[in-house]
């Protein structure tokens, strides 16, 4: 049975379908900010950081999406706090605060009666995706892209040049914690699809090929949500068809898009660069 | 005439450390004034303190005769260079259109009026050939011009540079104090933070020396003396000579 007819004939692949699309959107998305603000190993962190959050909500019955959204955000202030009030740099920071964070989790999570669901937390299981979460996700997705619509402007000059922003009057530490919020609920969003392990890659890897496609920054961000709609689409295709770990199948995807651009990227790519380089050399012996 | 920029008895520190003491100055309107002084002199630190941007121990500043947040729009901060990533996907022109943000407060998106305002300030910085360019092919001088441009977009009445000419030549450089010295005749205030005293006296009007305090503030032919410049640069003579400047 090819990979359409099972999409008609089966609600589960319709759904997984649905969902990863809207994640491989809005994660592409978030990702131009969290690139160009140099902030990878953040969103690698934050992912990593909703783990207790999303243990805690298990144990308590409630939404884990609130959870999340808690030890997430909690984890960014963990971080802001530690290296604005020591000599300890930023990064080390991130590495100390995630780590905690990704260990309680852990713990937490053995208290829970199987461990298949740590493993769906950790890697993802696109095609077990239930009808509250695909509602979860689309949800998320409409705010993620609402805010991003909206406070674009604020975005964009926080990102560029955050000191003309703040002398301005813009509160710029109160966009950055928004910005976390919004990567907190995309990692959410994100657990069913690539899972906690691989978010990072969906959020970084399809922005980091638009931006060597582009100078623009509203032509990276729809470029970005492209690439991560297409490789969630392709690798949802293998995944099926071969029956592979959909995250990983889906992540690989992306590096191979990523990977094309890195060579033949008309600007950027090394194939051209050093073809138009060896070019002038010849024109000039 | 009233002072555009009033500032008594600053005081600034970092973590217990003096930055910046008890330092006076009154700055009348259409002026383009050196910040100069050795290394560490504190020359950012008190440009972060009028701008609101890192916290004062005691003192007032006064903009026009108002506090900094009443003004802060009509405040134009051009950063040092090397805080900018210029490899940012954005262009010339939507570069000079972040100075129209200010005035377009929250949720309002800058349409055509902005951008043929962006345009029109691009042209009086002589860049407007380069709208489409990104940011990162240009020149560091046309870098300059392109932040100039839209501190113009922001339609700020004082204009803080923060070392603008690190990294620039010689001609653009001139070309730089040309544009600035048109825009102080329209009436703007100017600050530049210059650590080269080489022709410090030739492109400010005035110069504000300081070595954690104030050392001298004053026209820049009386300030830029070797006996006024030493007590800042405590005894370098020889550097002092070499920059050219006369006993």
């Amino acid at each position: 049975m090819s990979f359409i007819d099972a999409v008609i004939q089966y609600e589960f692949l319709q759904k997984a379908l649905l969902t990863s699309t809207m994640v491989g959107i809005i994660c592409g998305v978030i990702g131009c900010f969290i690139i160009l603000r140099g902030m990878a190993l953040m969103g690698d962190a934050i992912s990593h950081a909703v783990l207790p959050g999303v243990a805690i909500a298990y144990m308590l019955g409630i939404n884990f999406f609130i959870g999340a959204v808690i030890s997430g955000v909690v984890t960014a202030m963990g971080i802001g706090f530690v290296s604005q009030n020591s000599r300890i740099k930023n990064d080390i920071s991130i590495g100390i605060m995630f780590t905690a964070a990704f260990a309680l989790g852990i713990i937490l999570i053995t208290f829970m009666k199987s461990s298949t669901d740590l493993y769906h937390i950790l890697f993802g299981n696109v095609l077990a995706v239930r009808p509250s979460d695909m509602w979860t996700t689309l949800g998320i997705g409409i705010f993620v892209l609402l805010s991003v619509y909206l406070f674009y402007k604020e975005l964009l000059v926080t990102s560029f040049d955050p000191t003309m922003a703040q002398a301005y009057g813009l509160p710029t530490k109160w966009i950055h914690y928004y910005l976390m919020t919004l990567l907190t609920m995309v990692t959410v969003a994100s657990l069913q699809t690539v899972g906690i392990i691989l978010v990072v890659a969906m959020l970084i890897t399809p922005a980091a090929t638009a931006y060597l496609l582009t100078d623009r920054l509203w032509i990276m961000i729809y470029l970005s949500a492209s690439l991560g709609v297409a490789a969630s689409v392709v690798g949802l295709y293998f995944s099926f068809t071969y029956n592979l770990a959909s995250g990983a199948t889906i992540v690989l995807v992306s590096t191979v898009l990523f990977l094309m651009a890195f060579f033949f990227s008309p600007k950027q790519g090394i194939v051209w660069r050093t073809i138009k380089s060896k070019n002038k050399k010849m024109s000039l012996s | 005439m009233k002072p555009v920029l009033h500032v008594s008895n600053l005081f600034v520190s970092y973590h217990g450390n003096d930055a910046i003491r008890n330092m006076s100055f009154s700055v009348k309107p259409g002026k383009l004034v050196g910040i100069i002084g050795p290394n560490g002199a504190g020359k950012s630190t008190m440009l972060k303190a009028l701008l609101n941007l890192i916290p004062k121990d005691k003192g007032e500043v006064l903009f026009n005769g108002k506090p900094f947040v009443e003004i802060r729009k009509s405040v134009a901060y051009l950063p040092q260079r090397s805080q900018i990533d210029w490899d940012f996907p954005i262009n010339v022109l939507d570069t000079v259109m972040i100075g129209t943000y200010p005035g377009l407060g929250f949720l309002k998106k800058p349409r055509k009026k902005e951008k043929e305002w962006a345009l029109q300030c691009l042209k009086e910085v002589g860049m407007d050939g380069f709208s489409k360019r990104q940011i990162g092919e240009l020149s560091g001088g046309q870098q300059q011009r392109v932040f100039l441009a839209r501190a113009l977009a922001q339609k700020a009445d004082i204009l803080f540079l923060d070392e603008p000419f690190v990294g620039v030549d010689i001609l653009s450089e001139e070309t730089i104090i040309r544009i600035l010295k048109k825009l102080t005749s329209m009436g703007k205030t100017i600050f530049v933070v210059h650590h080269d005293l080489s022709k410090a006296n030739e492109y400010f009007d005035q110069l504000l020396l300081l070595n954690k305090e104030l050392i001298h503030f004053g026209d820049a032919n009386i300030v830029f003396q070797k006996e006024i410049l030493a007590k800042a640069y405590s005894g370098q003579f020889s550097f002092l000579e070499e920059m050219g400047v006369n006993a």
